[in-house]
């Protein structure tokens, strides 16, 4: 459902290119799951940010489910990013003056569905995340963990086909960030395609498909049979 | 997004910067309450100024000896004529238009009023019986002068009510003799006090008939003619009669003044008028200054709410709607701002009428418009840069808060 066709993205800083991707080309199906690693600055950002239309490349064709997307204007860029897919980032990005229903609710809010269907879902996504007593708490009143599961829960309360995951667990400890993993694989199981950016191979290696980066490029795809 | 979902999310992010969301308000109403005030003055200014020209009388025409506004130079004055005065007789002639109601002759000066030993200065009004019923007096004890022959120089007065307590105390004078300069008159009438208006007591007066007050003056001028037409149709009519029959009587010289009481009125309500706009413009003024004031504190907000606004992007929000969702918070300001300031102007408005209760004080209706939509469109107007430097951010940039 994901295609990338020689996608290369530069940057040009002062009077310099900066090439982040070069010539990458990948294939990502439904309910794939895929970790991207490789070293500082090898580009597992860049390359996210193109799959979730934060970014648009250099040079290539991008397309979702068959359609080009890389022609696509902002507007409707967005719409496949309401629609389509959800982000978890590594410093959480929950709205600070919100609680924490509130913040899962947001998607929903902005892509306008109805007030009665919206607070179901939240509901719902609260108990599954187990953050029915937190629901009213601001972020800054939550753990680490919760954060990181509100955003989970966030990320997948329009029902994305694509989750995008860049360094989830950067900011936990070791057995919380093992949870978040747990929850994000779960997903997994109802036909999300989950995209990992981590830098911990023990996490990354749990991967069915494995991204190797290196300086823009992708060195080695490791097709775990697990 | 559904429109009562962009202004809760943006009343929540106002509350969330309460200090500054309260100094933005604050701004806002201090500017609509000063337009409402100040407004609310120049009006009542304006009314008060009205009220007192009708409690003159109504449909008067009033005419003056002399041309005030020609600056050409007649043959009299190359003869270096004085122009001729108004004699009672051309007063008595206006009757013969059918314009005319009621005229009043007025001749003025000022005299030594004495009682036994009591004495004072007081203004004497020379005139006849019409003057009561054209300017709308009313009389306490007694009679007004007679009506009958103008001529009649009959050596009776009506004492304004502060002379007559001046002179008899709580007594009424009526029947007493007074002396004005070094003739006796009877006192036939007291005027009810009725109080300064258009800057001439009334209570401290003494009419006398308009021939006597000739004697006592030596001179055979009226200062003024008030002319009163019978109905205010009739007006113009009776001023174009006056001019026709008074240049006529004065063989052709146009030597007189004849104005209109709602000329003069439409002059000081044209000047009040223009003063009370200019006030409200000043006041409106600050009404930018706090627009500007919000589009700065506006454009604070998006940098300080960069990531979020990359959130948002990232959240699937098209670029319109984060400028939707900055320009609401900026129309919420301003809009509870007015709303606050008008109740603070009218408020402002209340306590001025307590403490001047005679000035009749209101904020005219276009004023307090004119205020919603001019801090309602500095808020709009300059949330638009800021709303739009918000949806331009590039995502990736600011959810890294670059
Ligand atoms: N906005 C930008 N302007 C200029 N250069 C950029 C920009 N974003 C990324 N780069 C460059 O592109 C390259 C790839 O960056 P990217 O953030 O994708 O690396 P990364 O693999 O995610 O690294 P890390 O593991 O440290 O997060 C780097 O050399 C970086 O300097
Ligand atoms: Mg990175």
């Amino acid at each position: 459902m994901i295609e990338l066709l020689n996608i290369s993205r530069s940057f040009t800083v002062g009077d310099q290119q900066v090439t982040a991707l070069r010539d990458i080309n990948l294939n990502i199906g439904a309910g794939d799951y895929v970790s991207i690693m490789g070293p500082s600055g090898s580009g597992k950002s860049t390359l996210l940010n193109l799959i979730g239309l934060l970014d648009r490349p250099t040079s290539g064709v991008y397309r979702i489910d068959g359609g080009n997307v890389t022609d696509l204007n902002d507007e409707q860029q967005a719409r496949v990013r309401s629609e389509k897919i959800g982000f978890v980032f590594q410093s959480f990005h929950l709205v600070p003056r919100l609680s924490a229903r509130m913040n899962i609710e947001l998607p929903l809010m902005l892509a306008g569905v109805a007030v009665d269907q919206r607070r179901a879902r939240v509901e719902e996504l609260l108990k599954n995340y187990g953050l029915t007593d937190r629901a009213d708490h601001r972020p800054d009143q939550l753990s680490g963990g919760q954060r990181q599961r509100v955003a989970i829960a966030r990320a997948t309360s329009m029902r994305p086909s694509v989750l995008l995951a860049d360094e989830p667990t950067g900011n936990l400890d070791q057995t919380t960030g093992r949870e978040v993993i747990n929850l994000l694989e779960q997903l997994t199981e109802q036909n999300v395609t989950l995209i990992l950016v981590t830098h911990d191979p023990a996490l990354g290696s749990r991967a069915k498909r494995q991204l190797h980066m290196v300086d823009g490029q992708i060195v080695s795809l490791t097709e775990s049979s697990r | 997004m559904k429109f009562i979902d962009v202004v809760q999310f943006a009343a929540a992010s106002l509350r969330g910067s309460r200090a500054r969301t309260l100094l933005m308000i604050l701004a806002m109403s201090i500017g609509v309450a000063a337009v409402v005030v100040l407004t609310a003055l120049g009006e009542g200014a304006r009314r008060y100024v009205i009220n007192q020209f009708s409690s003159l009388g109504t449909n008067l025409v009033l005419v003056f000896p002399g041309r005030t506004e020609t600056a050409g130079i007649g043959p009299g004055m190359l003869l270096g004529q004085i122009p001729r005065e108004l004699s009672l007789d051309d007063a008595q002639a206006l009757l013969r238009s059918r314009a005319v109601g009621r005229i009043a002759p007025l001749t003025i000066g000022s005299s030594q009023i004495s009682r036994n030993a009591k004495n004072r200065e007081v203004i004497v009004l020379g005139s006849t019986y019409n003057l009561l019923v054209i300017r709308h007096m009313s009389l306490g004890q007694g009679q007004f002068l007679p009506a009958g022959d103008v001529h009649s120089s009959e050596s009776i007065c009506v004492l304004g009510a502060k002379i007559n307590r001046e002179l008899f105390g709580n007594e009424s004078g009526v029947g007493k003799q007074i002396r004005l300069g070094d003739r006796r008159f009877r006192v036939i009438g007291v005027m009810t006090s009725q109080g300064e208006s258009m800057g001439f007591n009334t209570d401290e007066i003494v009419i006398v008939p308009v021939a006597s007050a000739h004697i006592l003056f030596n001179t055979s001028g009226l200062f003024r003619i008030l002319v009163e037409a019978r109905s205010r149709d009739t007006i113009e009519q009776a001023k174009k009669d006056v001019e026709i029959i008074l240049f006529a009587r004065h063989n052709g010289e146009k030597d007189v003044t004849v104005v209109t009481q709602d000329a003069v009125l439409a002059t000081f309500d044209r000047i009040l008028r223009a003063l009370t706009l200019a006030v409200g413009g000043i006041a409106a003024i600050s009404l930018a200054v706090a627009g500007i004031l919000i589009m700065n504190v506006m454009l604070i907000a998006v940098s300080q709410r960069v990531q979020e606004i990359g959130l948002l992007k990232a959240l699937g929000a098209p670029a319109a709607q984060i400028r939707n969702l900055f320009f609401t918070e900026a129309v919420l300001l301003s809009g509870v701002g007015s709303a606050v300031g008008l109740i603070l102007g009218e408020a402002g408005v209340l306590v001025i009428a307590r403490i001047y209760p005679s000035l009749p004080v209101a904020a005219p209706w276009w004023a307090v418009l004119a205020a919603i939509f001019i801090s309602l469109g500095t808020g709009i107007l300059f949330s638009v840069w800021p709303a739009r430097s918000a949806a331009r951010l590039d995502p990736v940039t600011a959810l890294a808060g670059r």
